[in-house]
């Protein structure tokens, strides 16, 4: 029988060509309509008697008594959908009475045909909550030899109804058992209550055969080189191992999917960014006294809680530059026609965040001291992690610096944030040999910066004065001193 | 993970445990499986339970493994008692928009959780005490479980006017509820668990458990509210520590177990396998908020003299369509349609709303108040979150 079903198709297709021979022009149409419908597995113009290929038996599951009187409950949601396969066991549903949260569970295994209520309806105890189509054969209604049913709308609805025996598998592994010619009734089942897995075909069948299994595939190990030894006849070909290889299958697929929230302020932002002309301008700083400088300072700085990073002092050169090129500070606006020379100092920085780039500010820091920034700085940082920035944080910048060096790179093109003009991006700190005014080479910790500046209002010399006034103030730190303002 | 006034450490804490398992074989063991150590009931098919930590998450998640996994056949049951640091907890199927300040409870530090049982939202810290209540699906039965809680009450406090209501409520003096009650009913096992408000602070209860939110509309489980009242007030003996003692104490004797109480680490992994996992769930926001069930949101800003209508449609807590009406005269107007596709897609969240609209602003021009009026709708966007 498992044979006679393995070689349906054949079968369909040899028997609807005996058709073709006998029948007329206007049967014949019809008749390659048919074999061309591939979910249909049966032609209803055959003769042959054949054990069943019956649709499988829908169960009405009665939603069970919750206890303590309750007839009705409200459905809160569901865990499956109709075309979704269930083992018993599953949740299927939620449904909530009186202060009471019920977790529905199905008592058969098989695809769910109909949901009778949505979300939010009442639901009533003792009235169908959804119909399961069974594979589970129940004693008492077993037929030997079922006559064939007209089409049978999908191939996982194939039953088998097996003389006088129960077996209990899922419609997966009764294909995967019609498909390799195996009885279930041959196979012993090790899941709950004797049920077949999967497994267990697969072990059947690797002792039936010796095959090599899908879906791990066994690699046979070489036999062992013969000995050099070991004698060996000229007429011989000395023993080659040939190892069996498998090729890995790619089942990858792409995925597709509309671009949402963060990602479409990205490319709204960028693609407002792209009608600037940048132009980049890169140097080298060396850090070497403000390293020294820091470590002097990082315990001050803890002892008021407050974490010291070279941020601080990065953002207050910056500030004490813009003094002197305000144009950097400045914002153009949509034609181009009129230039705003911004007051206040919002410094940006750039925050790497789980939702994204996010860019908070520190406003005026013109007016504050480097310890300042270093608290303001943790409170953004703070408030960035757990993604309750406020809109005051993140709007009103003018200027912005990135410490992409944190993560890693030594220059970056960075894009400027309209509606600022500029933006820096900060490599990392590298420990460099360097030559010192003696000639000696020593130890320098450098870090390069690549600047980034609209083409319409600032020039190249601008760019570059603005450039070695911070690189001054960050190589020799006293001289920020002097400026402090 | 230190709690409830004892300084001492959880090693010793759990060599306490231990010492009151061993002297009492009876109580619970500990079964070594595959070089675990796995917490089951012992012989006597009974436990009393206490929760070292008071994280509501890691507790939350505690009470679902032993829903899970306690074997609770042959009349299998058992009591676990817990306290959580301040947290607001809402029910299985309720909108925390409609139930709480969600943006207060951000301000203020104070967490918000989802249990998996249904019932209404409620304000827990130290001051108050949880009662879980494990059995069988047969033997689930909450007035027999609140009338223990009574019984224990009057043993430490005679005069003590406290009943049971038709509610499941536990009153105090007839008119002050003290005890609010929920449960979970699984295939074969089920939970009730109450509270028990010896001590919390009242102000701060009110003011998180009050909505600010306009124009939500849903279908979610809404929460009763009752006047509250402390035991403390009533008897300022009855402290959470004597709470738990006289319940534990009531409970062993109703049920003929050792008086002893097993103390549960729920960070443990090994004595209870899988319940990091549980503890991660339970904290997302896909649990905490994508949860919620499907609500509208339809309010009219005022801004400015502008007045600017938006309507939202909200799935598993993210904004699924959402249309706002901006007034003809209103400036830099084709922004409208790009705050709308902004939005749409999004989680229905406060700090999403505010990040995206930052980026908007950006682009937006800067003159004659223009940036002003945007930043002002788009703060009270954020607002409705």
């Amino acid at each position: 029988m498992a044979a006679l079903r393995g070689s349906f198709r054949l079968l369909s297709r040899l028997v609807c060509a005996h058709h073709y021979s006998t029948y007329s022009r206007g049967r014949l149409s019809r008749c390659v309509y048919l074999l061309n419908r591939p979910q249909l597995k049966i032609c209803p113009h055959r003769y042959f008697r054949t054990t069943t290929v019956a649709a499988g038996q829908i169960v009405q599951f009665k939603l069970s008594d919750i206890g303590e009187g309750i007839t009705e409950v409200t459905v809160r949601e569901w865990y499956v959908k109709e075309g979704d396969t269930v083992s018993q066991f599953d949740s299927i549903c939620e449904v909530q009475s009186d202060k009471a949260s019920v977790t529905i569970t199905s008592r058969y295994d098989g695809v769910i045909k109909k949901l009778y209520y949505s979300v939010d309806d009442t639901a009533f105890v003792g009235k169908p909550l959804v119909d399961i189509e069974t594979d589970a054969v129940k004693d008492g209604i077993l037929e030997e030899d079922v006559v064939e049913t007209p089409a049978v709308s999908h191939e996982e609805h194939t039953h088998q109804e097996i003389k006088g025996q129960k077996t209990l598998a899922t419609p997966a592994v009764r294909r995967l058992a019609m498909e390799n010619n195996i009885k279930l009734s041959e196979v012993v089942g090790s899941g709950r209550d004797g049920r077949i897995l999967k497994e267990d075909i697969l072990n059947y069948l690797s002792k039936q055969t010796g095959a090599i299994l899908p879906p791990t595939p066994e690699i046979v190990p070489p036999p062992p080189r013969p000995t050099p030894a070991a004698p060996q006849p000229h007429d011989k070909a000395p023993l080659k191992p040939t190892p069996v290889s498998v090729k890995p299958v790619f089942t990858g697929k792409d995925r597709t999917e509309p671009l949402k929230g963060f990602q479409k302020a990205m490319v709204k932002t960028m693609t407002a960014a792209l009608k600037i002309p940048h132009f980049g301008y890169c140097d080298e700083v060396d850090l070497t006294r403000l390293v020294q400088l820091r470590q002097e300072l990082k315990s001050l700085s803890e002892s008021r809680g407050v974490k010291l990073s070279y941020m601080p002092f990065f953002i207050k050169a910056a500030s004490l530059g813009l003094l002197h090129f305000p144009i950097l500070n400045a914002s153009v606006d949509e034609s181009c026609q009129n230039i705003t020379y911004k007051a206040s100092h919002n410094i940006g920085l750039a925050m790497d965040t789980q939702q994204g780039l996010i860019v908070p500010n520190v406003k005026n820091v013109q007016l504050l001291s480097v310890f300042d920034i270093a608290a303001e700085l943790n409170r953004l940082q703070a408030l960035g992690a757990s993604g309750q920035l406020g809109t005051n944080d993140l709007t009103g910048g003018t200027f912005t610096v990135s410490n992409i060096g944190s993560i890693g790179g030594t220059y970056a093109k960075a894009v400027i944030l309209p509606p600022e003009v500029a933006i820096g991006a900060l490599g990392k700190i590298q420990v460099l040999p360097r030559f010192n005014e003696r000639g000696d080479v020593v130890k320098a910790h450098l870090m390069n910066v690549s600047w980034s500046a609209d083409h319409r209002i600032i020039d190249g010399a601008t760019m570059s004065r603005f450039s070695n006034l911070w690189k001054s103030y960050l190589e020799n730190p006293a001289a920020m001193l002097m400026d402090l303002k | 993970m230190i709690h409830f006034g004892l300084h001492v450490s959880r090693a010793m804490f759990a060599r306490v445990a231990f010492a009151a398992c061993s002297r009492s074989a009876q109580c619970c063991t500990y079964v070594r499986s595959c070089s675990r150590t796995v917490f089951t009931l012992g012989p006597s098919r009974g436990a009393v339970l206490r929760s070292l930590s008071s994280d509501v998450f890691e507790n939350l998640a505690l009470e679902d493994w032993l829903h899970n996994n306690l074997d609770l056949s042959e009349e299998g049951h058992a009591l676990l008692l817990w306290q959580n640091a301040p947290v607001v907890v809402m029910g299985r199927h309720q909108n925390p928009w409609k139930e709480c300040n969600v943006g207060l409870l951000r301000e203020k530090g104070i967490r918000l959780a989802r249990r998996r049982s249904g019932g209404g939202t409620v304000y827990h810290d130290l001051g108050n005490l949880n009662i879980t209540f494990f059995t069988s699906r047969k033997r689930y039965d909450r007035a027999r479980n609140l009338q223990l809680v009574c019984s224990a009450l009057k043993a430490v406090s005679p005069r003590l006017d406290v009943c049971a209501t038709d509610r499941f409520d536990l009153l105090l003096n007839g008119d002050f509820k003290v005890s609010g009650t929920a449960a979970k009913l699984g295939r074969t096992s089920a939970y009730h668990h109450c509270t028990l408000l010896s001590n919390t602070d009242r102000r701060a209860l009110s003011a998180v458990l009050k909505s600010p939110y306009q124009g939500i509309s849903s279908n979610a489980t809404r929460s009763v509210p009752s006047p509250v009242m402390n035991l403390t007030d009533q008897d300022p003996a009855l402290s959470c520590e004597l709470l738990i003692t006289a319940i534990a104490q009531q409970y062993a004797h109703q049920y003929c177990l050792e008086p002893s109480i097993a103390l549960l680490d729920p960070t443990d992994e090994n004595t209870l396998p899988g319940i990091r996992s549980t503890t991660q769930e339970m904290l997302s926001w896909e649990w905490v908020f994508g949860k919620t069930p499907k609500f509208d949101v339809s309010v009219s800003l005022k801004v400015a003299d502008a007045i600017v209508t938006l309507c939202m449609n909200v799935k598993n807590g993210i904004i699924d369509t959402c249309s706002l009406e901006l007034p003809a005269t209103w400036p830099y107007w084709e922004a409208g349609a790009e705050l709308q596709s902004l939005l749409t897609g999004s989680r229905f969240c406060a700090g999403d709303a505010k990040l995206l609209s930052s980026s908007l602003l950006r682009s937006c021009p800067q003159t004659d108040g223009v940036q002003d009026r945007w930043r002002d709708l788009c703060e009270q966007v954020a607002s409705l979150m």
